[in-house]
């Protein structure tokens, strides 16, 4: 087993485990029990939990600072960072910042375009691209080297990560750019949610053709539904999001009550059939303000409990 | 060429109600094209502001000239003779024009009459969009001709995003997708392995990043 940074999640996945992670997004007001509590609801079930970065735009608490809060539960924290709100000096400041913490995982993103926000009126950033962070954390960490090209002193120790999204278009790109990610340094790739298990399974071979599955771990995303409308405002609102009409219709085939249950079964079937596809090492599980159900997923999808590898 | 769009008249009354003696200056290249700034759309205004002015019973007079182009010196010099005789002068051209035009009449004060847009072409009649964003490092060779940094929403030199549906951006489904029209023709010119290619961080000093620009020709120079 190798492993290049102190990441727990890094070691599970290095050990041959299955990982589990999840995520929450910080809340919009400076309480920092919107994440405490959240994070305290799930630790026990997963490895580490990711931090959303202002997600859809919409301004709430920093990543950063919220993956403090966990460290200082003794969490381990995936600080997701967008290139949408910051230049290469906040970028690379930021990453020194959280290292400064001892995070140990990044989740190299390029961020929602402003537009879906609260402040649609602002500026854009986009000095680099998710690809670019990917090389830049990798270049801090690997050569101790600031984009400047200036020594970094105690260079930071990320596990460096990365989103995919196997439903987007062009589909024939996507196993490319999933390559191209590889290429640029990621180490871990967390997918977005899948409910079109075909699709997704045709990627996952696209990809093993490339034997990609081999270089680089690929969690795969689930995200139950919480009702029938839910279904429906992920099929028709959501950019980049394939979900296929008999899942839609299986959450409106039962009653209101049942809808939420119906949910989670529809989640952890999905876990167990995608435990089956060679190349997924992990699951990330995306519970949108359902933080309290990641439990019972894990747990039925026989994922917990979680194997202690410190 | 570079794109505007006429103000709406509230606005341009707003700033000129008070003045007596008004000229209006168009232009003759860019805004002519897009239908913003030239010799028709001075004499529109001008009709305009006379109606207006008539109604509220205020005796201005208004004039109309349309100079060939309002970012060079030997046409703005055209109206040096006569310039003195306004209160104010409404410029249809582009801001460079309304900048030029201001920088060489020191004393008139000078209001620009349209929103100055974007550099674009015509799609088709009376449709404009964006194609340039003026970067000072043109990329068009790396991306089959179709500029990732004027036409994606998030200027993404490794697009396309998570969120490219059907060939349009996840903003706007009337947008086409900037990596969606890449890749198409990567594909068509038998490049799509080019796409693999990481493009490298961007050098944005040559962008407005880097302050205003410049361009200074030796071998061109008087």
């Amino acid at each position: 087993m190798k492993t290049k940074t102190p990441s727990k999640l890094e070691k599970m996945l290095a050990s041959g485990h299955m990982a589990v992670t999840s995520e929450c997004g910080p809340p919009r007001g400076s309480d920092p029990e919107g994440i405490t509590k959240k994070a305290e609801m799930i630790r026990n079930h997963v490895d580490a939990i990711n931090i959303t970065d202002n997600q859809t735009s919409v301004t709430r608490l920093c990543s950063l600072a919220s993956c403090i809060h966990l460290k200082m539960m003794g969490i381990e924290a995936t600080l997701q960072m967008v290139t949408r709100d910051r230049n290469r000096i906040a970028l690379q400041s930021d990453i020194l910042g959280a290292a400064s913490f001892d995070i140990y995982n990044i989740l190299c993103l390029s961020g929602d375009h402003q537009n879906f926000g609260d402040c649609p009126q602002g500026q854009n950033v986009f000095d680099i691209d998710s690809i670019q962070l990917i090389q830049t954390v990798r270049l801090m960490r690997d050569e101790g080297k600031f984009l400047g090209g200036d020594d970094i002193k105690r260079p930071p120790q990320m596990f460096v990560g990365a989103a995919a999204n196997p439903f987007a278009d062009p589909f024939e790109i996507r196993v490319p750019r999933l390559a191209k990610k590889i290429a640029a340094g990621v180490e871990f790739i967390q997918t977005q949610c899948i409910y079109n298990l075909d699709k997704f399974e045709l990627w996952m071979k696209q990809a093993r053709d490339r034997g990609l599955h081999e270089k680089v771990y690929i969690l795969a995303g689930v995200t139950p539904f919480k009702s029938a409308g839910m279904a429906k405002y992920m099929k028709n609102r959501v950019p980049g999001m394939d979900v296929p009409d008999d899942v839609v219709k299986r959450m409106s085939g039962v009653s209101k009550e049942k809808q939420a249950e119906e949910g989670i079964n529809i989640c952890v079937e999905s876990i167990q059939r995608l435990k089956e596809v060679e190349g997924v090492r992990g699951f990330h599980i995306m519970a949108i303000e359902w933080e309290d159900k990641v439990p019972e997923i894990v747990e039925r999808s026989g994922l917990y409990p979680r194997p202690d590898i410190s | 060429m570079i794109v505007a769009e006429k103000k709406p008249i509230e606005e341009i009354i707003a700033q000129v109600k008070d003045f007596k003696k008004i000229l209006i200056a168009g232009c003759n290249e860019c805004v002519t094209v897009c239908e913003a700034g030239g010799k028709k759309e001075v004499g529109i205004l001008a009709s305009a502001l006379r109606m207006y002015f008539l109604n509220e019973g205020k005796k201005v007079e208004i004039d109309e000239v349309t100079l060939e182009r309002q970012c060079d010196h030997e046409y703005l010099e055209e109206i040096r003779d006569r310039i003195d005789k306004y209160d104010a002068v409404i410029s249809l051209a582009c801001g460079v024009g309304v900048q030029f035009m201001a920088e060489k009449y020191f004393s008139t004060p000078l209001l620009p009459g349209v929103n100055t847009c974007f550099m674009g072409v015509a799609e088709e009649r009376g449709v404009w969009s964006e194609r340039c964003q003026a970067c000072g490092q043109c990329v068009l060779g790396e991306t089959a001709g179709i500029c990732p940094i004027s036409r994606c929403a998030k200027r993404l030199l490794n697009g396309p995003c998570g969120g490219s549906t059907k060939g349009k951006c996840e903003i706007n489904k009337d947008l086409d997708c900037a990596w969606q029209l890449i890749i198409d023709r990567l594909k068509e010119l038998g490049r799509l392995d080019d796409y693999e290619k990481i493009m490298p961080i961007k050098d944005w000093s040559t962008e407005r990043a880097g302050g205003p620009r410049k361009v200074v020709r030796e071998d061109v120079r008087l």
